[in-house]
């Protein structure tokens, strides 16, 4: 039997799966946002656009820690005012957090927010938040910057905590 | 090797090697290319056992002793990344190029100018990797794993010539999957059929698969990563948007198929020892092909078990905690298999036979301690401690490596038609058995009671079982020194092997004279021999 020669639509075949798979490798980046909004995997929260009515337990309560940090670099003392809250499900509260920038330059930077456990991430949603958008900070300037937020119902029965913190991270412009 | 002599009795139309040291930088032939990864992986394992050395030296007695931990930390890092891109990997490619044309009946690989090619990138990948540690802050000092932030954001410089390295070392691999593909589904003789083919043919075609599908992504991954460092995106840096866990997501989607590229060779090379000294055909040959093709599609959908606790939904730590278990099932049934072929056999112990008995002894105390791993709440305990440490070695060491060693034993003959030293290999062998698990079977117990791994020194109540590893370590890497003699012995005072060293190996490779010639296969075999060299019965 003759030895078959080998057909160009098998080379091209073979070398289009490598050539795929690092494009997969780039297709990651927006699976995994779409699955981190679907899943909360990343322990992002979400938002709300108005002050809905949510079917309200009065007996359950939820403590909500707050922390706050900054990434090297950022010479601004960020804190939140009060460190923890009980919360009721489905109702919605006000707290802040308080930046001070020492130093005496215009500082511009954004939080970014993360909830854990990353099952409660989907249920804590914001209605007002500085993380919004990128913030600046005069020379000494000192801010108390607001947050409005509602841990939904739905959330799981068994998160009796939950934690959310700021990074703050500095801007170029 | 000693391939060059016969090929000038060889029929007259074929030349043989060129001759003088060029003829190592333009061949092109497969045998060649086999020895040449060959010896470039073992020079790269002496290289990453030297860093081992210095690792264990540390760790001897706790607090510092030689080494500042950021020198310490470029060691493992280093240490890692050089025995499974520069050790491991290409060590099974060589093996690949030197067998798989002979145990299908071609006559060389399908490509053999980019066969040259994928080896020839080696070793200038494998010296920009190692000149990182003469830079300016030093070589990686970041794990293997090189996680962002700590790969970007506050990795030294030489990091880009550690990501250029990975590229290079990933295109070799990939033209080498590529190349084998191509080779096992074209080049094989024609009256061979699918499932006539040797294992280890059939657990390299699949790793290829598993190469051209994990290594592109690793590509992509340290594309990113530079890009990161240097132009301004932000894939991993929360800052700009990303997220640093995405990184070890798209880490161990190659990650995980990473270690099985690094197992599945070894599982075939095994498949063919334990039938040959057992002298009973292999048990459950095509279980075997689909408990392989199971564990290679596995691989792909449980890399989030590495990443336990980055906080992780509990439906996805369930998810990735049962897909992890279900592997156990396909890798025992091959275990069982080798146990079944070995029953009521007539077995001998010879020393590729001690090398296969002992990995499917060693290798399943890693895989055992993997499940283990992989049980979600029981990993919070073990994650990132020497229990890991301990379980990576036993399937990478007594797994892929003894894999490696086993198969040099039993194909050394074929290769250069010489006979080692068989009492020497068997003294190597005990030597390396016992320290081996001197090494790392006490780091089992330190990681169960709690020390990190990554760290120069811990707290005294480790220091016990932290000298008794170090000193196994000592004498581990000695044997590789009596290794290293009974290889040189071999080729240069070997005495003359027959074409079948092993009375009832079956392939078509010991069909072929010994020392093999240097071309072999102008004429694909027969149905009849095909059939007469089949492993299963």
């Amino acid at each position: 039997m003759e030895r078959k020669k080998i057909k160009k639509s098998f080379w091209i075949k073979l070398v289009s799966v490598p050539v795929l798979m690092f494009f997969f490798a780039y297709a990651m980046v927006p699976i995994y946002d779409v699955l981190c909004d679907i899943t909360g995997f990343n322990g992002k929260t979400g938002t709300v656009e108005t002050e809905q009515e949510y079917l309200v337990d009065e007996e359950r309560l939820v403590s909500v820690s707050f922390f706050a940090a900054t990434s090297s670099g950022f010479p601004v003392q960020f804190s939140p005012k009060v460190s923890s809250m009980e919360v009721v499900p489905g109702k919605f509260y006000n707290t802040s957090y308080i930046a001070k920038n020492t130093t005496d330059e215009v500082i511009i930077g954004q939080a970014i927010p993360s909830v854990a456990p990353t099952d409660a991430a989907l249920h804590f949603k914001k209605l007002e938040c500085f993380c919004f958008v990128k913030q600046e900070f005069q020379p000494g300037e000192e801010v108390e910057m607001a947050l409005r937020f509602v841990v939904e119902p739905e959330m799981e029965e068994w998160i009796k905590d939950v934690s959310l913190s700021y990074n703050f991270y500095k801007l170029d412009s | 090797m000693s391939s060059t002599t016969a090929a000038a009795a060889h029929d007259d139309h074929h030349h043989g090697p060129e001759k003088g040291l060029l003829r190592w930088v333009k061949t092109t032939n497969h045998k060649d290319i086999g020895t040449l990864y060959l010896w470039f992986s073992f020079a790269m394992l002496l290289v990453g056992g030297a860093f081992a050395m210095g690792i264990r030296s540390e760790l001897l007695q706790p607090g510092l002793q030689l080494f500042e931990p950021q020198f310490y930390n470029q060691l493992t890092t280093m240490h890692g990344l050089i025995m499974v891109f520069g050790a491991i990997m290409p060590a099974f490619v060589g093996l690949a190029n030197w067998l798989i044309p002979m145990m299908v009946g071609a006559p060389d690989m399908a490509l053999p100018r980019m066969n040259n090619w994928s080896f020839w990138i080696l070793p200038f990948a494998g010296t920009i990797l190692l000149s990182t540690f003469f830079m300016e802050g030093g070589a990686p000092a970041f794990g293997w794993t090189f996680y962002a932030p700590l790969s970007t954001t506050f990795a030294p410089d030489s990091t880009d010539f550690f990501i250029f390295a990975i590229h290079l070392l990933g295109f070799s691999s990939i033209m080498g999957a590529i190349n084998i593909i191509a080779t096992v589904l074209n080049m094989k003789a024609p009256e061979m059929r699918l499932m006539d083919m040797p294992l280890f043919v059939w657990t390299w075609l699949i790793t290829s698969f598993l190469l051209i599908g994990a290594m592109p992504v690793l590509a992509g991954a340290v594309t990113m990563m530079l890009t990161d460092r240097n132009f301004g995106t932000a894939f991993f840096d929360a800052a700009g948007g990303g997220d640093p866990v995405m990184f070890q997501h798209i880490f161990w989607f190659f990650g995980h198929p990473e270690v099985y590229i690094m197992i599945l060779p070894a599982f075939g090379i095994i498949s063919h020892i334990i039938p040959t000294f057992a002298r009973k055909p292999l048990f459950g040959y095509s279980s075997m092909v689909y408990a392989t093709a199971s564990i290679a599609f596995l691989s792909y959908i449980v890399w989030a078990h590495h990443m336990f606790l980055t906080g992780m939904p509990v439906a996805g730590e369930l998810y990735f905690m049962y897909a992890t278990m279900l592997i156990a099932v396909p890798t025992g049934v091959k275990v069982f298999n080798w146990v079944a072929t070995m029953w009521k056999g007539s077995m001998t112990f010879e020393t590729p036979m001690l090398w296969a008995l002992s990995f499917v002894f060693l290798f399943t105390i890693g895989g055992f301690s993997g499940l283990m791993l992989g049980i979600a709440p029981a990993d919070i305990q073990y994650h990132d401690t020497y229990f890991v440490v301990a379980h990576f070695h036993y399937v990478l060491v007594t797994g892929a490596l003894w894999g490696i060693i086993a198969a040099v034993f039993y194909w050394l003959p074929k290769w250069t038609g010489k006979m080692y030293n068989e009492r020497l290999a068997k003294i190597h062998f005990w030597l390396a058995m016992i320290s081996v698990n001197v090494t790392f079977f006490p780091q089992h117990f330190i990681g169960l009671a709690g020390m990190p791994r990554r760290i120069p020194d811990y707290a005294l109540q480790f220091a016990d079982f932290n000298l008794i590893s170090s000193i196994g370590s000592f004498a581990f890497g000695l044997s590789f020194i009596l290794f290293t003699y009974i290889l040189v012995d071999c080729i240069r005072n070997g005495k003359p092997a027959e074409a079948r060293p092993w009375r009832s190996a079956k392939g078509l490779e010991w069909t072929l004279a010994a020392p093999v010639a240097y071309h072999t296969f102008d004429e694909p075999p027969t149905r009849a021999e095909i059939l007469a060299e089949s492993q299963h019965s």
